[in-house]
């Protein structure tokens, strides 16, 4: 990957390895969508040209080694705080673009509150909040995301929301709190929707460097290994059950954002 | 600079001012608010950074971003507070950044009060997070003190890309008395920021902070490396005071508002004809062992009193490995053991010992 093929003069370049990705190869599962993510990610932080003035702020979660792909500073939070250390980092480094990277335990779960505040204060962050419904890293359990009924590890006999409360769309929440500029919920479930995400991804670090406020884009994801389905099945199961529960779409546009869409 | 009358709270703030700090990230609690109050208007009118956080979780986790940017950095907190902000304690201990945490203790467990107890002298020196590592420990007996140690706390912190907290009691939050505050340090500027910080990957590798390390033998390397550095404090950064040790046979060891009450019993020991000496920890960890070990061997005896049910007592029994009888006085739930209860247990020890 270290070598750059050079290009013809009769040929245009018109696909590369991202330079925001490091060349290593990554730890998820075969079929996982965080390395989709990743270079989502990273194209977008090239395309933007801001790589070499970005922080990344890596969870608790399957994506904790995120540093080891993302070729820029990067930091690994505790357990649900990376909104916290965003807001470290952000509030005495005004010129860096910081984003945060989290799974729904990660997010939704332990650090509720975090980003809840993060968000209100209209931090200049950028979220990208992947939403697995379960939890990845310690090998499936129920997360605050998991489906009414969903078998996981600590829902044996599906989730029971009588007991166990409702899946938290974490979209709408966040969308309703005024310091939030522009939340959206996409998905990486096939080609479209990656190409709407990717858009999305943009939008939202357009809108941290125009200054506009909290930005946060949730990704309806997959977990093949801990949901049991091949990866393809995955994707299948994510489109028929995740998708109706969680419509895709944009919970919050702030007029400001709009204004910089048209422009 | 002149003397001036400041309550400790305030003072505390205003010495991280001028000790440069950048950034201020807190959550009410008595018996510090006041730390936070000062710093809400000061920190913002020179264009530095004051935040009220949601919990002590975020404040201190907004730190450790912070602290991971380069910037010198604080928080302060009491004994509930500080209980919640341990995880992050250790995430910054294992990255190896800088970090001044002020902590003035109140009365515990639980909710307890909010009167000055030394009650969390295990928690800040033995166990300030999970996993193996010491922040460094200052305790303060006075104003003027607790002043030149937040100065300090802030150079030890960046010396040796560490947390440094200020140990202190609620009353010495709460009181008032002349002291004189270190002149106005320059601010660092961003271009000043340490070449390990994260400041965007600019003409150079990506830098990664982190505190995981899955491979054992990478993350014993990493331990050995913070204990290096821990032996490394020990040796250098060593503090206490003593009064009247030279002829001292009686010795009491005592730290902070209950060291400052032990002056008095020491001279009021003397007046009766007691040879009593007083020697009070600055540094709480690093512990001054070895001169503790020194002086245990010109004694008759050691009476340690504390704000707790015996804390600090046990190091004290570890420097002096038998050398004479340890004795320990005192008092809890937020009260300050005073000269009248402390000198009859002198006598005691000196009656024991004789
Ligand atoms: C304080 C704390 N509690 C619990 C854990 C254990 N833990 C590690 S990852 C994880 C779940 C992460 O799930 P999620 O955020 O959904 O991310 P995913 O792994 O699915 O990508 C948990 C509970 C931890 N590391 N720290």
């Amino acid at each position: 990957m270290d070598t750059i093929l050079e290009v013809p003069p009769d040929m245009e370049l018109v696909y590369a390895y991202p330079e925001s990705l490091t060349p290593k190869v990554t730890h998820y599962c075969p079929g996982c969508t965080h390395g989709v993510i990743h270079r989502l990610i990273a194209e977008v932080i090239d395309e933007l040209g801001v790589r070499e003035r970005t922080i990344g702020v890596a969870p608790v979660g399957c994506a904790v080694l995120a540093y080891e792909y993302f070729n820029m500073d990067f930091c690994e939070a505790a357990h649900g705080r990376a909104p916290a250390m965003a807001t470290g980092i952000k509030r005495v480094s005004p010129d860096k673009v910081v984003f945060t990277y989290q799974g729904d335990g990660d997010l939704a779960a332990i650090g509720t509150s975090e980003i809840i505040h993060t968000a209100n204060r209209g931090e200049l962050i950028t979220t990208i909040f992947v939403n697995n419904a379960i939890y990845g890293m310690t090998g499936g359990q129920m997360a605050p995301t998991t489906l009414p009924g969903q078998v996981t590890t600590s829902s044996p006999r599906g989730r029971d929301v009588e007991t166990a409360g409702w899946p938290m769309k974490m979209a709408e929440l966040i969308g309703m709190l005024p310091g939030a500029a522009y939340v959206t919920r996409q998905s990486v479930l096939d080609v479209p929707s990656i190409r709407r995400t990717r858009k999305a991804i943009k939008l939202a670090f357009q809108v941290q460097l125009a200054g506009l406020g909290f930005s946060m884009v949730e990704i309806i994801s997959t977990c093949n290994t801990n949901w049991g389905l091949s990866p393809l099945d995955a994707l299948e199961w994510a489109k028929q059950n995740m998708v109706p529960y969680y419509p895709l779409g944009d919970t919050k546009v702030a007029d400001s954002v709009r204004a910089l869409m048209e422009r | 600079m002149a003397k001036e009358l400041w309550e400790g709270n305030a003072a505390i703030a205003e010495a991280a001012v001028r000790a440069g700090v950048e950034a201020f990230f807190g959550y009410p609690i008595t018996p510090q608010t006041e730390i936070l109050e000062h710093l809400s208007h000061r920190l913002p009118e020179l264009g530095r950074v004051f935040l009220q956080a949601e919990s002590e979780v975020a404040s201190i986790n907004m730190v450790y971003g912070a602290a991971c940017a380069g910037a010198r950095v604080m928080t302060s907190s009491s004994s509930p507070g500080i209980s919640l902000m341990q995880e992050g304690f250790s995430y910054i201990a294992c990255s190896e950044v800088p970090a001044v945490i002020i902590n003035v203790m109140r009365g515990g467990p639980g909710l307890g009060n909010v009167a000055p107890s030394q009650g969390d002298y295990f928690q800040a020196v033995k166990m300030a997070g999970h996993g193996d590592f010491h922040p460094i420990v200052l305790a303060p007996g006075n104003i003027q003190e607790a002043i030149d140690l937040t100065v300090l706390a802030f150079d030890l912190a960046d010396k040796y890309r560490t947390i440094a907290m200020v140990l202190a009691d609620g009353s010495l939050g709460q009181m008032m008395e002349p002291a004189e505050m270190p002149p106005m340090r320059p601010v660092r500027k961003p271009e000043e920021r340490p070449a390990w910080a994260l400041t965007g990957a600019k003409g150079r590798k990506p830098n990664i902070i982190t505190s995981l390390y899955l491979v054992e033998e990478e993350l014993e390397k990493v331990n050995l490396r913070l204990q290096a550095k821990l032996r490394e404090i020990a040796a250098n950064e060593v503090r206490w005071k003593e009064y009247s040790t030279e002829d001292a046979e009686l010795l009491i060891v005592a730290f902070g508002t209950v060291g400052r009450v032990c002056q008095t019993v020491v001279r009021e020991a003397r007046e009766k004809g007691l040879k009593a000496g007083l020697l009070r920890p600055i540094t709480v960890w690093p512990f001054p062992s070895a001169r503790i070990a020194e002086l245990a061997r010109q004694v008759r005896g050691i009476l340690v009193v504390e704000m707790n049910a015996g804390q600090m007592v046990e190091d004290v029994r570890l420097a002096v490995e038998g050398r004479c009888p340890v004795r320990f006085y005192g008092r809890m739930g937020g009260i300050i053991p005073l000269p009248d209860e402390i000198l009859p247990k002198l006598e005691e020890l000196h009656q024991e010992t004789r």
